[in-house]
């Protein structure tokens, strides 16, 4: 495995911590007066998604992680695995059930997912910013408000459940910000 | 090539920089402190092991040979030739090259201002480093308080007497990002406390802070004194301003012997670090055999006092250049 120094670190640089992908959010050169440097460094463990930070002496290296980014569709599911077409070859990417952990409620067919791979296959799956999502239930919608105070719980085709405004019916295609798991408006169709 | 050809710090920023190094220019000369100018290329250097500087090549004109000269890390030793010689009190704005190191708060180039005073004390030169920062920097009235009572008052140990194992198992408590099987030794656990658990909090503290009597093993080029519980310290003292240090000040070693033991000592850290050993600065050595008389010095980072001035959070934001784009 190829290893890399604390000098090459720059943010982006994936490498492996206590057997995890990391991915380096920001590096800072700690270095008092005639004293020795250390490299204080925050980073995105890849497998939780946990953000933490480690010190590292400067000039100390680790190993480097084989950790690529590729966009792929979201094609169906056996219940075991989740599985991801590359558009341009047609190759079939299994996904397991922590991999798409947290963009579960968000897999729509055909749309293009962020896939993380480590070692040629899926470690994590991420949504995109956006998606619009059809009400499969709610309440009865109310003619009369359409202020959006308050709002109601509705569930979205994918399980999902997101506060939408009172007037708001089953079968209605609602866009979504997967980030923050609000309702933005109605999808234009 | 990344090429920005634009300044990396404002017009105005950098009009305001020569104005106040003109006042520091006035300061000095108010006070009968003549300005020197040393050579920036030495063929010695200084040994401390986490200092690199960076080398260059002379070669003479239609030779082969190459003579090694380096860059200065600061102007010390050239300063205290001229001291030896009868100088008196003297000070510098210089250039400086420190390899390696680039960070916010680093640049591999910068400005240090250093000055060495003949007849001061340790604390009467804290004390003209405070009317500088007053009456040209306009910061606030400073606070003195020794490397021990610091951490004593920070973390309930004494620094001075305590093991090494007491400052690991204090530094791995207080420091989440340590790895458990973090080693090092005891400077090193001490400058990691330093930088991560208590500069940040005197982040917190608006005032200008000295701390003095550091423990004998960071005495780089300080004399070595007893403190009144008795312990061995070296007498220097660092100063910190919103948590960026900023100045480094000592009671001038004046053996030459033991200087050279601490320039081979170091030669022999750099050794075992696998890193290159440093030509020792003979000149100096001679110059401190012949006489150097008992004195006060310090050196402050000048662009990281002019960004805490301006209120800029980059080095780069004061001077004209980044390095990047140098």
């Amino acid at each position: 495995m190829a290893s890399v120094s604390t000098n090459q670190f720059k943010q982006g640089l994936k490498f492996i911590l206590d057997g995890d992908p990391c991915n380096i959010l920001e590096n800072e050169l700690v270095k008092p007066g005639k004293g020795q440097a250390f490299n204080r460094v925050k980073f995105r463990n890849l497998k939780t998604g946990r953000v933490n930070e480690r010190t590292f002496k400067s000039g100390d290296s680790v190993e480097s992680a084989d950790v690529m980014e590729i966009e792929l569709e979201y094609s169906y599911t056996d219940g075991e695995f989740w599985y991801f077409m590359d558009p341009e070859t047609f190759e079939q990417h299994a996904a397991d059930a922590t991999a798409i952990e947290d963009c579960k409620k968000w897999l729509k067919e055909q749309y293009v997912y962020t896939v993380t791979q480590w070692n040629g296959s899926p470690l994590l799956v991420t949504a995109p910013n956006f998606v619009n999502l059809t009400v499969t239930d709610t309440d009865p919608g109310l003619k009369g408000d359409t202020a959006g105070t308050g709002g109601k719980p509705a569930t979205l085709e994918t399980g999902a459940v997101v506060r939408v405004p009172l007037f708001m019916n089953i079968g209605e295609l609602l866009r979504i910000d997967t980030r923050s798991g609000e309702y933005v408006e109605r999808a234009k169709v | 090539m990344d090429v920005n050809w634009q300044p990396s710090s404002e017009v105005e920023t950098l009009k305001r920089r020569a104005q106040y190094i003109a006042d520091v220019r006035l300061f000095f000369a108010e006070r009968g402190v003549w300005e020197a100018e040393t050579p920036i290329l030495s063929q010695a250097a200084p040994t401390a092991p986490y200092l690199d500087s960076f080398t260059t090549d002379y070669i003479p004109i239609g030779s082969q040979s190459k003579q090694r000269h380096y860059l200065q890390t600061s102007p010390e030793f050239a300063m205290k030739r001229l001291l030896a010689a009868g100088s008196g009190s003297i000070y510098q704005i210089a250039r400086v090259f420190r390899n390696g190191e680039q960070s916010k708060k680093h640049s591999p180039e910068f400005t240090m201002l250093e000055w060495y005073r003949p007849e001061l004390t340790l604390f009467q030169l804290i004390d003209e480093v405070n009317a500088l920062l007053q009456n040209v920097f306009k910061f606030e009235p400073i606070v003195r308080l020794s490397y021990r009572s610091v951490f004593e008052f920070f973390f309930k140990i004494n620094v001075l007497t305590c093991s090494d194992a007491d400052i690991k198992h204090c530094a791995l408590g207080r420091i989440n990002s340590l790895a458990d099987d973090f080693e090092t030794d005891r400077d090193g656990w001490l400058e990691l406390l330093m930088s991560y658990a208590i500069e940040p909090k005197l982040a917190a503290l608006n005032l200008p802070l000295f701390i003095y009597d550091f423990p004998a093993s960071q005495a780089q080029l300080a004399k070595i004194k007893l403190d009144q519980q008795g312990n061995a310290v070296a007498d220097r003292f660092e100063l910190y301003i919103n948590g960026v240090e900023l100045a480094n000040g000592y009671k001038e070693l004046l053996d030459a012997d033991e200087l050279r033991q601490r320039f081979e000592s170091d030669n022999q850290q750099r050794k075992e670090q696998g890193k290159a050993e440093v030509q020792i600065d003979e000149n100096l050595l001679a110059a401190m055999q012949s006489g150097l008389p008992e004195c006060s010095g310090v050196a402050i980072g000048l662009d990281r006092l002019l960004m805490l001035a301006l209120e800029k959070s980059a080095i780069n934001q004061v001077n004209s250049f980044s390095f990047e784009h140098s």
